[in-house]
């Protein structure tokens, strides 16, 4: 054992609080270890591997004909569709882990160190990011072998990505929210579909808007993952940053600004 | 008010006590899980908070290291209230929890990598620390292993390493023997009297009495959320009163005969035990008990068994908490204990 005496409490310098550079590093730290978590148990990155592939597939075939005429004139616009409605599908789970993970008693220790409070919690999402990614990479994968081409090219085709992943990020923050007030990861999951579902579906991402009943229009356009799709259409088929990106943007920063604060108190809060 | 009084007194954060808690109390729904505990611990010391199960142990140590908001009461530590400073708290404490506080999936070394990143090591620095702590707790052949394939010592070990990557100066120990063989658990409390040796402070709850005996320099009983007694274990077992001096005789027909003299030369009172032949007194001064036995011999009382039962912890705890002592159980130590001897 340690033959070494301790720093007595009176030479020791306390701080505070947290400094912005020291949350910072702790997270990036938190974020390392959902990476190696991720990588110890890559079971479970079979979601956001097997549903872009299988969703791609499936809806591109079923609505292609009925919506577009033919499959690969309908390709434009399902796939930033799928892609927007696969990759925010995924963010449900950094709240049904972060559940989980905040059972377990290492969570104790996290809460028991001087680091930031927002660290566990931000880590998490940080770590998250590599889902979307992996979501993001193979639907347009998938497009791209069904034929997919998108005119605004390879640049503006990794700035949609890179945005759909901002987004996703920004609104796992919300689910991130259910993990931390939940009884069980299973409720979080529940609550989050019941979210989720009406607001993918209820938006551009299938069908074109004027389509729907008039209420219906109402809502899928003001809906903010239409807004997000035709974000991502636009870059994608044309290049163009329009004022959709602009607001889809300003939502994303939106949520975290409401959400992160709330999650961390609540998080805070909780015995 | 009376937290005002308490910082006038002391403006500059003491730093004789580890830990100063006064009144905690903490409500889950309708059940009063702790109820008003003071505890003062010396720093440098070993302190064990005794009771059984429920208790409120957890409760207490959730609440002096800033994982629990106390309903009512304060805490200091080392003269830092855990509620309004609870950030420089931390950095004076490690915690083990009941539970291993570390990542399952995870192997050993990137445990205390992580755990070494957070408390703001460079990436070398965190790597020699962790590398030195695994050497000192027997770990390093085991570094790599995800704790999946752990056993409880080794988990526990490495939570304790975890809890000393800063060299906190007051560790909290919850339970930190239960479910570990008597081997793992002598391993343990040595490791703990090396780390007062080095100058910490280590609080530790134990449901065992034995251990409370073994390593702490004061206990606290704690029993439904309060402290009902305490002190040092001796003090504790003095409370409860002398050991006493248990005798059986070969001829039982004699015990009369038996008790007169031992009687006579203890001059104190004696008792028979229901299923006869057992003659109990209470031993003030074992000098005496030479005279005792000579008085025996030369009445021609023989002898089938004697021995000393000191007081122990246990009677001690069951007196002071009041749940009704078990006589059987209390008969079949006695008896466990003479057929040792």
């Amino acid at each position: 054992m340690k033959t070494t005496t301790i720093q007595p409490v009176a030479d020791r310098h306390l701080r505070r609080n947290t400094s912005f550079t020291q949350s910072l590093a702790n997270s990036v730290t938190m974020a390392y270890r959902g990476l190696l978590k991720i990588k110890r148990t890559p079971e479970q990155l079979f979601d956001v591997t097997l549903q872009p592939i299988i969703f791609t597939l499936m809806f591109t075939y079923i609505f292609g004909g009925a919506i577009s005429g033919n499959v690969t004139r309908y390709l434009p616009v399902i796939i930033p569709g799928i892609l927007v409605q696969t990759v925010i599908t995924t963010s449900i789970v950094t709240g049904v882990q972060l559940r989980e993970d905040m059972d377990k008693g290492v969570f104790d220790r996290f809460k028991s160190l001087p680091i930031a409070r927002i660290a566990p919690l931000a880590g998490a999402l940080l770590a998250d990011t590599v889902r979307y990614t992996i979501a993001t990479i193979l639907t347009f994968s998938m497009g791209y072998l069904m034929g997919y081409r998108p005119d605004g090219g390879l640049t503006d085709v990794v700035l949609a990505g890179l945005l759909v992943i901002v987004c996703s990020w920004s609104i796992s923050w919300i689910f991130a929210f259910f993990g931390v007030i939940a009884r069980t990861a299973s409720s979080v999951q529940g609550i989050s579909m019941l979210v989720l579902f009406p607001l993918t579906f209820l938006s551009n991402a299938f069908v074109p808007v004027n389509t729907l009943p008039d209420w219906l229009q109402w809502f899928a356009k003001i809906n903010p993952v239409s807004h997000l799709i035709t974000a991502v259409r636009h870059l994608t088929n044309s290049g163009a940053f329009g004022w959709d990106f602009t607001v889809t943007l300003i939502g994303a920063a939106v949520i975290v600004v409401v959400f992160a604060p709330l999650t961390v108190r609540a998080y805070m809060h909780r015995t | 008010m009376k937290i005002d009084d308490h910082r006038k007194k002391k403006n500059k954060p003491s730093n004789d006590w580890a830990i100063e808690a006064h009144g905690l109390m903490k409500q889950f729904g309708k059940h009063r899980a702790v109820d008003g505990v003071d505890l003062n611990v010396p720093a440098g010391s070993i302190y064990g908070v005794l009771g059984p199960n429920g208790a409120g142990k957890t409760t207490t140590i959730r609440m002096l290291s800033t994982l629990l908001r106390p309903d009512a009461g304060t805490a200091r530590i080392f003269g830092h209230d855990v509620s309004n400073e609870s950030h420089r708290v931390r950095q004076l404490i490690g915690v083990t929890g009941q539970y291993a506080s570390v990542d399952e999936t995870l192997s050993a070394t990137e445990n205390l990598m992580i755990f070494s990143r957070l408390l703001g090591l460079s990436r070398a620095d965190a790597r020699r620390k962790s590398a030195e702590l695994l050497q000192a707790f027997g770990l390093t052949e085991a570094a790599k292993r995800p704790l999946k394939h752990f056993s409880g010592g080794m988990r526990r070990r490495l939570d304790l390493a975890a809890s000393l990557i800063a060299q906190p100066p007051l560790i909290f120990l919850d339970e930190p023997t239960t479910g570990l063989d008597p081997r793992t658990r002598n391993q343990m409390w040595a490791t703990i009297r090396n780390l007062v040796d080095s100058g910490s402070t280590v609080l530790l709850t134990t449901q065992y009495l034995q251990e409370a005996d073994e390593l702490a320099d004061r206990i606290a009983v704690i029993d439904q959320g309060r402290v009902v007694a305490e002190g040092t274990a001796n003090e504790l077992k003095a409370s409860i009163g002398r050991s006493s001096l248990q005798i059986r005789i070969q001829d039982p027909t004699k015990t009369e005969q038996a008790r007169g003299i031992i009687e006579q030369a203890l001059t104190v009172a004696s008792a028979v035990s229901p299923e006869g032949g057992k003659i109990t007194a209470p031993l003030a001064d074992a000098d005496r008990v030479t005279d005792l036995l000579i008085a025996l011999r030369a009445a021609d009382v023989h002898l089938a068994e004697l021995s000393v039962q000191k007081p122990t912890l246990d009677e001690v705890f069951l007196t002071i908490t009041g749940h009704g002592v078990n006589e059987n159980k209390a008969k079949n130590k006695q008896k466990l204990g003479a057929a040792n001897r």
